[in-house]
């Protein structure tokens, strides 16, 4: 018997009990293929594409705009054609939410681990159990939580790591140093602490200058380069974004920045700029923050581009950006070994991996593969 | 942010980390050591209610037990504030401030004005509010609002553990006078507290629940009943929008008048006695403000006028409800006053 796939909703992120779904962009009857956007969802934190993992034909579609439904609620089926209505009014009538393992608060916090490297307590999350190991590295004033949409999607067949770098998310707010090369070694000496021997380097933005300097310093320790809307491969940069969100004191100014990351503003919820305030009252986020940036980007330009010579590696490199990115221009994705493969996203910005997870998640997934 | 602690252990840690970080900040009160005489922490209450408790044990000489004399030790607090320090002083009930107005009114709100900008006043009192502790009359008031009345005090009144940590070292830092309002109803609640200091500016509301159909404004204890009204309406298909506005003074305008001109309607909701209450003052501002965006009458919903009843049953009638919060929705958004 054919068989029924059923849509559901997504579990984006440790805290995620809940989503409301604000419109479907399928209609029934509509041909559904791999990585496709099915659907909008909004969390307290953000709102999201629904990707399909599974191609189909949408047969049916049973949550309905505005309503608010557990992760793992049925969203909808998709089936082939010969499946008759009968059967799929018995799978819909069938369907039981699975219970999730109730999380106890020791595996909710566990989720997090932490771990001292050299004096500086670093938060990381670990994900998977698979020989292949990937190492997530975000951007200037981000977190492990920029991988919201990718740890989990990744970890289906690798082993994934995502850390805070120091100063950022709930790491000691110490910086190892305010140079490429600082941080590259501090990152090398995370992988030791996490007993990692080499790894897919995923970056974005400055994590991604991070991961191309670790690819020409310590190049036994890296497997491959994924370079996400990245610096360090040309000198551009929208420095009155990082100046500004460094300046950003309140909610209303920092709303107009953090929507430059996005092609659609819109996405941007209360709660994310909530938790970005969070991090950035901490005693000493400020003046790290101002150090850091005025170190890598002084006088409006990227200091150091180490991407460019990543031809010297050898290493397979895979640039991802958006097409819309307002902070680092698509343009540099240019900047890389000929040899690289680049891909540029339509309708996404410089959070291309949260905007467009489906399609960055397909991409990184075929490079591990090779 | 996996930590949880009360709110209780929230304002601790404030004054813990801020006594660590600045010489300057000195903590005084009534038995917040534990009474003359007593040895190290052992036998300490660490105030009332036990918030200052183990703080002699790390910094004896800045911990002052004052003698049962409110009028003398605010003064003396905001004495030393003139002189370079930081004083934090912990006056157990809002209730008992009334013999200390003229330190406070005439004498620590006027420094900077009268002596031309050039007198610094970074006075913390830190006193309970609220009722519900069957501690009658005199134990039980929300005096939010004449403090509020005064120009040159601040007054907060958070109803968070993140919240009042953040907003307490903010006040220790500020140069001005801060009435700190702490709800003895809430000194259990836990909440995510980040365990590094970080300060919350002062004079920025924030809105707990985001809704389209009615905001409901408010402070303290009152965000708690508004967020389980708000639940209840929301199953009726009612959708309110919380604002908590966590400062008095300075307070944030903007963030109720832009909650209101998104819904239309509003239901002021304030522990405190209905007049010159922070809800009428709410109430006058947003008519004045944004008359055009308000689609029905606003509904204040407060204790009644009378001092807090000694009777349990009748205390629990006093303090505002759940229920009569979400009834005010109805009547704002019917527009059929009461």
């Amino acid at each position: 018997m054919p068989a029924i796939t059923p849509i559901v909703m997504p579990k984006w992120g440790l805290s995620m009990k809940e989503g409301t779904v604000n419109q479907w962009l399928v209609d029934e009857g509509g041909e559904i293929r791999v990585g496709q956007a099915i659907m909008e969802v909004e969390t307290d934190k953000i709102t999201g594409e629904v990707e399909a993992s599974d191609a189909g034909l949408l047969r049916r579609r049973i949550a309905s705009a505005g309503q608010t439904l557990p992760v793992k609620a049925l969203l909808g089926v998709m089936a082939p054609p010969e499946v008759s209505d009968a059967d799929i009014d018995g799978f819909v009538a069938g369907y039981v939410v699975p219970v999730e393992a109730e999380e106890e608060e020791g595996a909710a916090s566990s989720a997090y681990q932490f771990v001292d490297v050299g004096g500086i307590r670093v938060r990381y999350a670990r994900r998977g159990d698979d020989p292949r190991n990937v190492l997530l590295i975000h951007g200037f004033g981000g977190d492990l939580d920029n991988w919201l949409f990718n740890i989990d999607a990744l970890s289906q067949q690798s082993t994934v790591v995502a850390l805070d770098l120091p100063g950022h998310g709930q790491s000691d707010r110490t910086l190892p140093g305010r140079t490429l090369g600082e941080l590259a070694r501090f990152v090398i000496r995370f992988l030791d602490a996490v007993e990692i021997r080499r790894a897919h380097l995923v970056g974005h933005s400055l994590g991604g200058a991070i991961a191309a300097q670790m690819a020409l310093d310590d190049p036994d320790r890296v497997e491959s380069l994924a370079l996400i809307a990245s610096a360090g491969l040309g000198d551009q940069i929208d420095t009155g974004y990082t100046e500004g969100f460094v300046a950003a004191q309140s909610r209303r100014e920092l709303k107009p920045l953090v929507e430059q990351l996005f092609a659609r503003p819109e996405l941007v919820t209360r709660q994310l700029l909530d938790d970005i305030l969070r991090y950035k009252r901490l005693d000493g986020v400020s003046e790290l923050l101002s150090e850091l940036g005025g170190g890598l980007f002084a006088g409006g330009q990227q200091r150091e581009q180490p991407g460019r010579r990543l031809g010297e590696t050898g290493k397979r490199v895979l640039v991802v950006w958006g097409a819309g990115d307002r902070i680092i221009p698509a343009t540099h994705a240019a900047h890389t070994p000929p040899s690289a493969t680049r891909q540029i996203i339509e309708g996404a910005g410089h959070m291309v991996q949260m905007e467009k997870a489906g399609e960055v998640n397909a991409a990184l997934t075929r490079h591990f593969l090779g | 942010m996996a930590r949880k602690i009360s709110i209780k252990d929230a304002i601790h840690e404030a004054l813990d980390q801020e006594m660590a970080r600045d010489p300057s900040v000195i903590v005084m009160g009534e038995d917040i050591v534990g009474g003359a005489g007593s040895p190290g922490e052992r036998d300490a209450w660490g105030g009332v209610l036990g918030v200052t408790k183990g703080l002699y044990a790390k910094y004896s000489d800045r911990l002052l037990d004052t003698p049962l004399s409110e009028s003398a030790y605010v003064g003396a607090a905001i004495g030393a504030a003139c002189c370079g320090m930081r004083p934090v002083a912990e006056l157990m009930f809002i209730d008992f401030m009334g013999v200390c107005f003229d330190q406070l009114f005439n004498q620590a709100a006027k420094f900077k004005y009268m002596f031309g900008g050039k007198a610094r006043t970074p006075v913390v009192i830190r006193t309970m509010v609220g009722a519900g502790f069957r501690a009658a009359a005199q134990h039980s008031q929300m005096l939010t609002p004449i403090f509020t009345h005064i120009p040159g005090l601040k007054v907060v009144c958070p109803s968070t553990a993140y919240d009042a940590k953040g907003l307490l070292i903010q006040s220790i830092r500020d140069d001005d006078p801060v009435i700190f309002c702490e709800h003895k109803a809430l000194y259990g609640l836990e909440g995510d507290v980040p365990e590094a200091p970080y300060a919350i500016p002062l004079g920025e509301a924030t809105v707990v629940r985001e809704g389209r159909s009615c905001s409901i404004v408010t402070y303290g204890m009152m965000v708690h009943r508004a967020t389980e009204a708000a639940a209840a309406l929301a199953k009726e298909g009612v959708d309110c929008e919380v604002v908590d506005l966590r400062s008095l003074s300075p307070l944030d305008l903007d963030t109720v008048i832009e909650s209101v001109e998104k819904t239309g309607h509003l239901v002021c909701v304030d522990e405190a006695h209905p007049r010159c209450s922070i809800a009428a003052d709410i109430s006058a501002q947003v008519v004045q403000r944004a008359f055009p965006s308000l689609r029905a009458q606003i509904e204040m919903v407060t204790a009644p006028h009378t001092p807090v009843p000694f009777s349990p049953v009748l205390e629990d009638l006093y303090i505002p409800s759940a229920k009569q919060i979400a009834e005010a929705v109805h009547r704002a958004m019917s527009g059929a006053p009461r």
